[in-house]
């Protein structure tokens, strides 16, 4: 057995404890380059629209005007939006991950569903943009309505809240659901009043971010050809309507240049929604998340 | 602790937000008397409210005009809806094909194939026209040797060939510098429009930078002293201080050129295609292509077009009047 070499580990501790400051500061800098992107996007959006923004730009249709310009359709198009994603998008995805995880087999068939789910999530927007023209816009007639965009937007995040729920149902020790079923609760009873509970947070909190995306998204609604002039607001599920990301990109393409600033005004509701959203997200996840 | 305040935050914003959104109506109202528009379409328009829906889609060279049209049209007719997608001309005319929508804003007369789709999907149209565009060719201010180019000059300047061009090329006396191309996206009536009339259907540059977004053509011809691009009057008229201009055959575009049809070959009406059944059908359809036509000259100017001369909007009315 050989005994340590002092004097040969002294020798090379500097350069050790070097090269270990320098990947250091390295990680350091890969994290903060995002941060300081996000504070210099930020930064040039506040300064440009922060003039634009009123009570006013909130109630107002848009206008050719940029000092009338107001975002009223958009944003209130956007809550219809996310009024038809959420229920479909939560419902059928935690369908499914309750569905993956609790009842199907493993087997080959399910393995293969798994992972087209995965390969699901990693298909571009535009494509799903496509498929909405298609089917819900052409093929089932609903036109360019809240509910055929819902639906597409709906199909988007779909993958990812399955993913999601997945996780939360996985981490529910298996020791409560043996527990449920030693005291005679049935499969149906133990999802509903053991696992669903403790996976809620979770669930919810994918939810949310998935939510996220799909009002920032513009790709599909170019796609189905969501207007971008009307100074009406939607009265039901198969009213036209327009989005925030339509709206900011229309107003970001016009030659007036003060219609620049206006899409910044309009970059800024709509980060505030997304930050609304997020922050949600995390209360709930602090709030409720048990860990075991 | 920390939660709480997290919750009271993002509950009093969100309130606020919603509060905002959902406020009074009264102050579009306000807003649209305020706009100097005329009062009325004419009588029957101000006696008798409409209801209906109106969809259309297109160009978005013609889309200022038409936001224009549209936002004074809904204080003339608050419950009729239009909405107006901005797809570009192609774009537009694939969604009129499909019959998705009443009508479809056109940079360009309508193409033969699209002639064909419609005829064959059984849709009868019409073209009316709505005002006067100028193709406006741009270079960097610095640019101090392009000033006035040929037709010939142009088309040698934007075709491909295979190989890339100097502008040393085109005259000798010119720097030897690559020249750097930005141009409309194939999407929109103005490239088809420029690649019919400069280049006689050839290819344009392929080493041009396409873009369906106007502005990014400004700010590249803007940023870099050997760039040329092209776009619709309007994007010249807001950023005259950042480009300089190309009279084309020795005029250069204005109002007047444009209108005189002076300034050839690049001065090109846009229109309106209308669906002749839902003219017939809806009476909102046809009031609000009515209030188009008289409102789009005044439009037209006011976001930096040229207006057609009276007598052919009150031929394009008449027009529209037979589809009754």
């Amino acid at each position: 057995m050989r005994y340590m070499d002092d004097t040969a580990v002294m020798k090379r501790m500097t350069k050790r404890i070097t090269f270990n400051k320098v990947w250091k500061s390295f990680f350091f800098l890969a994290t903060t380059f995002a941060l300081v992107t996000l504070v210099i996007l930020l930064y040039r959006i506040v300064t440009q629209g922060v003039d634009y923004l009123s009570i006013d730009f909130l109630t107002n249709f848009a206008s050719r005007f940029a000092d009338k310009a107001g975002i009223k359709a958009a944003l209130i198009g956007s809550l219809w939006l996310m009024a038809v994603v959420a229920p479909v998008s939560i419902i059928l995805g935690v369908g499914t991950a309750i569905y993956l995880e609790e009842y199907a087999k493993k087997n080959r068939l399910n393995d293969f569903i798994r992972m087209n789910i995965s390969n699901l999530a990693g298909v571009p927007s535009i494509v799903f943009g496509l498929l909405g023209l298609t089917i819900f816009v052409r093929m089932l007639g609903l036109g360019k309505s809240v509910l055929a965009a819902g639906f597409t937007m709906s199909l988007l995040i779909l993958p990812v809240i399955i993913v999601a729920a997945q996780e939360a149902i996985r981490a529910v020790p298996n020791e409560q659901r043996e527990a449920s079923y030693g005291m005679g609760a049935t499969k149906w009873q133990t999802i509903v009043h053991v696992v669903l509970p403790a996976a809620i947070p979770g669930i919810l909190t994918g939810s949310i971010l998935a939510m996220s995306r799909a009002i920032g998204e513009t790709a599909p609604l170019v796609v189905i050809g969501i207007p971008v002039i009307l100074q009406f607001l939607p009265n039901g599920l198969l009213s036209q309507f327009t989005a925030l990301p339509m709206q900011i990109y229309d107003w970001a393409k016009r030659p007036q240049e003060a219609f620049q600033y206006v899409a910044a005004a309009g970059i800024l509701v709509l980060m505030t929604v997304l930050l609304l959203m997020n922050s949600i997200a995390i209360f709930i996840r602090n709030k409720f998340q048990k860990r075991y | 602790m920390k939660k709480w305040k997290y919750l009271t935050m993002t509950a009093v914003m969100g309130s606020a937000l919603m509060l905002g959104a959902c406020g009074s109506d009264s102050a579009q109202k306000g807003n649209n008397a305020e706009t100097n528009a005329p009062a009325s379409t004419g009588q029957d328009a101000a006696d008798k409210k409409l209801q209906g829906a109106v969809a259309g889609d297109g160009s978005s060279t013609v889309a200022p005009i038409i936001e224009a049209v549209v936002e004074e049209y809904a204080g003339a007719q608050p419950n009729v809806k239009v909405s107006v997608g901005v797809s570009g001309t192609g774009g537009g005319f694939e969604k009129f094909i499909a019959g998705e929508t009443d009508f479809s804003n056109a940079s360009r007369h309508i193409k033969d194939e699209e002639k064909a789709k419609l005829e064959k999907a059984g849709t009868a149209f019409t073209e009316l026209p709505l005002a006067y565009d100028g193709i406006s060719i741009v270079v960097n201010p610095e640019n101090d040797w392009a000033k006035d180019l040929t037709v010939e000059q142009l088309k040698k300047i934007w075709v491909e060939d295979g190989k890339a061009k100097k502008w040393s090329d085109i005259d000798p006396s010119w720097p030897d510098e690559k020249i750097v191309y930005y141009s409309p996206g194939t999407d929109s009536g103005t490239y088809d429009y420029f690649d019919e009339v400069i280049l006689d259907g050839a290819d344009l540059a392929s080493s041009a930078t396409l873009s369906e977004d106007d502005n990014m053509l400004v700010q590249g011809v803007a940023g870099d002293k050997n760039a040329i691009g092209f776009f619709g009057y309007a994007y010249y008229q807001e950023n005259k201080d950042k480009l300089g201009i190309v009279n084309v055959n020795g005029v250069e575009p204005t109002n007047e050129t444009i209108e005189s049809g002076e300034y050839a070959p690049l001065s090109r009406p846009l229109f309106v295609y209308v669906k002749n059944s839902a003219m017939k059908e809806s009476e909102a359809a046809y009031d609000f292509i009515q209030f188009t036509l008289e409102h789009a000259g005044e439009m037209a100017e006011a976001v930096g077009y040229v207006s057609l001369p009276e007598d052919k909007y009150s031929e394009a009315l008449k027009t529209l009047e037979g589809l009754k």
